[in-house]
């Protein structure tokens, strides 16, 4: 779709030549520059705006003649079927992820002090083994942990949903820690042991007052991958105890769709993640950065 | 010797929730998984009758399953391609300060905080494939129609609905969703550069082509390689955005391996589909254990 315009930018690479003392040609260079950012900002927000009109169209929009243009009338049929479809699920996933992204951001501080403050022998090999969790494919494990969930006895939907991204969500949140605290001064934990804190003292008097930004970060982090999930909420739940993933899908499914409904939904689905990004933005990067592994 | 246990032993026992949790549910769950992949359940009835790797074999010789195979791989190149390049230019475009940098960094990466299900509602709208054997055919919507409208009707394609190249389409909107997050990763390679490093490659008279040749490339392959880690296995993995553009799970066009252990899975074939997250698994882990190590080794560098 873009690869005409794929070429353009190599034209303008001699752009940051200092020697060039061409000013007009640096204004040109320039010019090109906004004129491609501005480009790709429309095509990003394209799907944005057909979610918005869409969500408005009562059925003197259906004709696809006006698939693209504003709606003639805007209606809120849509976003009131979406609503009604969609609370009961809304305030499900909210209980699911706070306590999941709190409950494994805890234990992800407190491994990823343990990995990088308090080592013992075989440390870094159980830091990559645990590592490698956040990357199999969970196909890979599900057909028996649907076997072992229903085994424990743990109630399908929520409670189920609440241990695998508790447990699931470990690795990331430790690795995100530890490379956090890497960059902590050992003099520091040094000092408060010959003070003779153990180690519990020790993480409550220096680590954990300084953690805040890792938190926000883990939080952020695990949040939106908990709202986002689809994968585990289609194993272990259903529509009428899922969360919005399963409950969006369901309203969105079929042959027949209510696109008004859906794209209204697909909107409410998104409003808590979009608000998180949009006020914690940086820190979003962050974690983004962190998942990288090397942080 | 008990010095030293005293030493590290609170350490074990804080870790030793997590080890043991990551023990059972990935470990011994693997193990689990590719015992089940050795027996013949393929019934919702418990079987526990081995038959050696003929499920592997039976796959592997499954033409649908070949096709699939074919699909991840055509799914993770152009994944893999477009979130490269359209990473790469936007934070080329966005690395020397510019007015409202900030703004378009904000707009190429919110998608990112959108889930495949949500994207997938308004994508399999613009995906969509009505009519274009008629060009300008009055029930054409998305983005055939938009293309027709502006002139490029050339382009009007059917998108996944074909058996080939179907799988390609379904790289679009993830692109869409994960070229601002390569650009992140990009952004922080490219400032982590020294300036003095351009300077002075500037200084010895290397051109700017020469410039990305010898020294901005080089600098950011360890960044590059994070990527393509990143986007490859969540390519191999990818299900929920499938999911929400093709209404039906089994639709051979866009079949990748993970969608068809969800079909075998309905269709309680527990054998097959333990089979399928095995092969799944031994694919990520060629890409992913050698990154691991490779990072651990660094770092202790």
């Amino acid at each position: 779709m873009a690869t005409s315009t794929l070429t353009r930018p190599r034209d303008a690479a001699p752009q940051s030549a200092a020697s060039a003392p061409n000013k007009g040609r640096r204004r040109i260079n320039r010019t090109l520059k906004y004129a491609l950012l501005i480009f790709f900002v429309i095509i990003i927000l394209i799907p944005a705006y057909v979610l918005f009109i869409t969500s408005f169209k009562g059925t003197s929009d259906a004709d696809p003649s006006r698939a693209w243009l504003l709606p003639q009338s805007w209606e809120t049929a849509g976003w009131d079927k979406a609503w009604t479809t969609l609370a009961p699920a809304l305030g499900r996933t909210f209980l699911l992820v706070i306590p999941a992204a709190l409950i494994s951001a805890t234990l992800g501080s407190i491994n990823g002090y343990v990995l990088s403050k308090w080592r013992f022998p075989g440390a870094n090999l159980v830091f990559t083994l645990i590592l490698f969790g956040m990357f199999i494919p969970y196909q890979a494990v599900m057909i028996p942990l649907t076997q072992l969930m229903s085994n424990i006895g743990i109630a399908q939907g929520i409670p189920s949903l609440l241990l695998l991204h508790i447990v699931y969500g470990l690795p990331i949140c430790t690795l995100i820690f530890r490379n956090y605290y890497e960059s902590v001064p050992n003099e520091l934990i040094e000092a408060a042991r010959m003070d003779g804190a153990g180690i519990l003292r020790t993480y409550a008097s220096v680590i954990l007052p300084i953690s805040a930004p890792g938190f926000v970060v883990v939080l952020i982090w695990q949040f939106t991958s908990a709202w986002n999930d689809y994968l585990f909420a289609a194993f272990f739940s259903s529509g009428r105890n899922g969360p919005v993933t399963i409950a969006l899908s369901f309203l969105a499914g079929g042959q027949l769709t209510d696109y008004a409904a859906s794209m209204a939904g697909a909107l409410i689905a998104s409003v808590p993640t979009l608000i998180v990004y949009i006020l914690l933005g940086k820190y979003f990067v962050g974690g983004l950065m962190s998942g990288s592994v090397k942080g | 010797m008990f010095a030293r246990v005293k030493h590290w032993g609170p350490g074990l026992l804080l870790l030793a929730p997590t080890i043991i949790l990551v023990g059972v549910f990935v470990y011994w769950l693997i193990i689990e998984n590719f015992r089940v992949s050795l027996t013949n359940q393929h019934t919702a009835k418990p079987s526990n009758d081995y038959v050696g790797f003929s499920n592997y074999s039976n796959l592997l010789a499954d033409s649908n399953f070949q096709h699939s195979l074919l699909n991840l791989l055509i799914l993770t190149v152009v994944f893999l391609a477009g979130t490269l390049i359209f990473g790469f230019l936007w934070a080329w475009l966005l690395d020397k300060p510019a007015k409202g940098e900030g703004i378009f960094r904000a707009v190429y990466l919110f998608p990112m905080s959108i889930s495949f299900i949500a994207s997938g509602v308004v994508w399999r709208w613009l995906l969509s494939s009505l009519q274009t054997d008629q060009p300008g055919g009055e029930r054409t919507t998305g983005l055939n129609r938009l293309l027709d409208s502006v002139g490029l009707g050339f382009m009007q394609n059917d998108w996944w609905s074909n058996p080939t190249w179907g799988i390609a389409a379904i790289a679009v909107p993830a692109i869409w969703q994960l070229s601002g997050y390569v650009m992140a990763l990009f952004l922080a390679g490219f400032r982590g550069i020294p300036e003095e490093l351009r300077e002075a490659a500037r200084i010895d008279g290397c051109s700017e082509w020469k410039l990305y040749r010898h020294v901005i490339f080089p600098q950011l392959s360890p960044v590059m390689l994070s990527a393509v880690i990143i986007i490859g296995h969540m390519s191999l993995k990818l299900f929920d955005l499938i999911r929400a553009i093709v209404p039906d799970a089994n639709t051979y066009d866009v079949q990748v391996p993970a969608t068809m252990m969800w079909v075998k899975y309905i269709g309680s074939d527990y054998a097959d589909a333990a089979a399928i997250g095995m092969i799944l698994l031994v694919l990520v882990a060629i890409v992913v254990i050698p990154y691991l190590m490779y990072t651990s080794r660094a770092e202790k560098r």
